[in-house]
């Protein structure tokens, strides 16, 4: 690999020559650097990884490095046992419950809304939109405590009283809410950016052919924005599983409805910092984003790319 | 463990997944229906509000009403009468150590400038070196990959980097092993030491600040990277055969050519810098000084029940983001102007 690198470049003056040298020299320390640095950088996952197949015994005493020199010891025990003690099933099921609608939700509506803004004349267009993108930036620490006033002394939408309806779904439904009012900036701004570079002729010869506005939406708008809709889904997706304090203030710890990241960190404060048993508990809750990134970052750099990013 | 649970909730499982995509479809397409009986002067009058209805709504009610509320309910106590200041008294009292001192000094210091300038220098190195080599894209990959997992997975990584056994023991953690190795010097308590002095603990922030610094590192890069490979070769070129050298090129044409982006990364730093949560939520829950704001107002909401302060708090964080909030919107008009 180095070398085929290395010679890439044309060889600019003659061999063996002191500029040569020098050249082939800095390639050198430049792939050793490169990759001194990316190895560096994997250390922390690395290390973890190792320490979620040490027994106990090995992870309370010695450093997750000493156990190539022992590979013997190397065990499930961690993961058959964190997943035996704690419901880590369930939390899977509650977080893919949270973000299958939460993503849905935004990505949809957004969609509606930015096909609005970007291609139908209403009083205030301009306006509105600029206070959308004044509104990526607002802390959502501003909204919780109205919300979730209203939703348990208004609705009394509590977590015990949604599941005693025994309707399916529902005890997610002010978290799926919250989610989609806190993505659709985002979605917005994304999704009109993309549509109104759209050509705009298409959109006359559709009309000139008789076609309504659903028509265009969803032969024309839809399928032609597939890139940007990939990405948007991923970003919300990804967000959204991995979001802690959302879920944290409007489920809490309702075990029942709560995701694997509050699962997660309740599991750090009851079995305490360093167990041998979160090693695992992090990998297993790593597995779904760790897909969805590797299948799809092709969309999901693009995403990025595409312009700013909500916090 | 129980995977059973996966299939009993097939019920829930069904509405979830084909419910709430099913009462989208039939509101656009109920509406668009309804639009088309109106008289037909009306119908553009009507129909972009029932396209953008939803997301209106869904951004008045979870966004924008809330916010003002919360506003309102800073100057309350918690039956709901009007206090004045005194809840913005209790978070500015006794500087620097008490009220919300702590956690907006870790914030508007700390946090601020390391956590942006670790990632943006980091981001920014990595994405110059990465482009000189063919394997650009699988280092790539692998400095982005904890872009993907969740801030509580990122806390407990780190929690293992950072692990402390007494002096003479073997040490666990990779970074007290390095420490004892190769400096000779006592073990460190990473995420407790408060040195220099425990009014300005730089130690154990910066531990935490490293931890998010790995994990958004990728993102700057990545950005970064595309604005470098925007830059034409010819220029960087000319500037080798005026003899230039590399340090040189970078400093006078890469540097200046990617200020822009730099400035919209940086941009997104601070803010993420100033809602800093999840990792301190993990790791350290605010102890030994690492307090931040929006740990704090998590406290002052779940732990003290004090809403009012829970609302100044969430106020002094509104604070610290509207300059940012503010360059954004110019940005964006700037270049609706240009459009």
């Amino acid at each position: 690999m180095t070398v085929a690198a290395a010679t890439a470049r044309p060889a600019t003056s003659a061999r063996f020559s002191p500029q040569w040298l020098s050249e082939r020299l800095s390639r050198y320390i430049l792939h050793i650097v490169v990759i001194g640095l990316t190895a560096a950088w994997m250390v922390p996952a690395v290390g973890l990884l190792v320490s979620s197949f040490r027994p106990f015994s090995g992870i309370a005493t010695s450093g997750w490095w000493t156990a190539f020199s022992n590979p013997t010891q190397f065990t499930f025990q961690n993961y058959s046992d964190v997943l035996a003690q704690s419901n880590l099933g369930q939390s899977f099921f509650n977080s893919f419950m949270i973000a299958v609608p939460a993503t849905v939700l935004p990505v949809t509506i957004g969609a509606f809304a930015a096909y609005a803004f970007s291609w139908m004349k209403f009083p205030g267009r301009n306006w509105i939109f600029l206070a959308l993108v004044g509104l990526l930036a607002v802390p959502l620490q501003l909204t919780f405590i109205p919300i979730l006033t209203f939703y348990v002394q208004q609705l009394h939408w509590t977590t015990s009283n949604l599941e005693a309806t025994g309707i399916p779904g529902l005890p997610w439904v002010p978290l799926w809410l919250a989610h989609a009012g806190y993505g659709l900036p985002f979605s917005i701004y994304l999704l009109a950016n993309f549509f109104r570079a759209l050509p705009s002729d298409l959109f006359e010869s559709a009309e000139i052919d008789g076609a309504g506005t659903l028509t265009v939406f969803f032969r024309l708008v839809l399928p032609l924005s597939v890139p940007a809709l990939a990405s948007l889904v991923i970003f919300q997706f990804l967000w959204v599983w991995n979001d802690l304090l959302v879920a944290l203030i409007y489920v809490g710890g309702a075990q029942e409805v709560a995701p694997l990241t509050v699962n997660l960190a309740n599991l750090t404060t009851s079995l305490g910092q360093g167990s041998n048993l979160l090693t695992s508990a992090a990998f297993f809750s790593m597995i779904v984003p760790l897909i969805v990134f590797l299948s799809l970052q092709r969309y999901f750099v693009r995403g990025i790319l595409a312009g700013s990013v909500k916090g | 463990m129980d995977f059973s649970v996966l299939l009993s909730d097939i019920p829930t499982l069904l509405v979830v997944i084909l419910g709430v995509p099913a009462v989208l479809a039939a509101y656009i397409v109920g509406g668009e229906y309804l639009v088309r009986l109106l008289p037909d002067k009306n119908r553009p009058q009507v129909r972009p509000w029932l396209w953008v209805g939803p997301a209106l709504f869904l951004v008045i009610a979870f966004l924008f009403l809330p916010s003002i509320l919360t506003i309102k309910q800073s100057f309350e106590n918690n039956a709901g009468d009007w206090v004045g200041f005194r809840n913005y008294a209790t978070q500015f009292a006794d500087f620097p150590t008490g009220g919300a001192w702590v956690a907006i000094r870790n914030n508007v210091i700390f946090w601020l400038l390391f956590y942006t300038l670790f990632t943006l220098i980091l981001g920014l190195v990595l994405a110059v070196l990465f482009d000189r080599v063919r394997y650009e894209s699988i280092v790539k990959s692998l400095i982005f990959l904890p872009m993907a997992i969740s801030s509580v997975a990122l806390g407990l990584i780190w929690d293992f980097m950072y692990q402390y056994q007494p002096p003479g023991e073997p040490q666990t953690g990779t970074l007290n092993a390095l420490v004892t190795t190769f400096l000779h010097h006592d073990p460190v308590t990473w995420l407790q030491d408060q040195w220099p002095t425990p009014t300005f603990n730089l130690l154990n922030n910066l531990a935490l600040i490293g931890a998010a610094t790995w994990g958004i590192t990728g993102f700057a890069m990545v950005i970064l990277s595309a604005a470098l490979k925007g830059i034409p070769g010819e220029l960087l070129e000319a500037a080798r055969v005026d003899g230039a050298g590399e340090l040189t090129v970078f400093r006078r044409v890469i540097f200046p050519l990617m200020m822009p982006t730099i400035v919209v990364v940086g941009t997104t730093l601070v803010i993420f810098a100033l809602k800093a949560f999840d990792v301190v939520y993990v790791m350290t829950s605010g102890g030994y000084n690492t307090d931040v704001l929006a740990f704090r107002m998590y406290k002052e909401l779940y732990s003290a029940g004090n809403f009012g302060s829970a609302s100044a708090v969430a106020i002094i964080l509104l604070f610290a983001v509207v300059p940012v909030l503010i360059f954004n919107v110019r940005q964006f008009r700037a270049v609706e102007a240009r459009r």
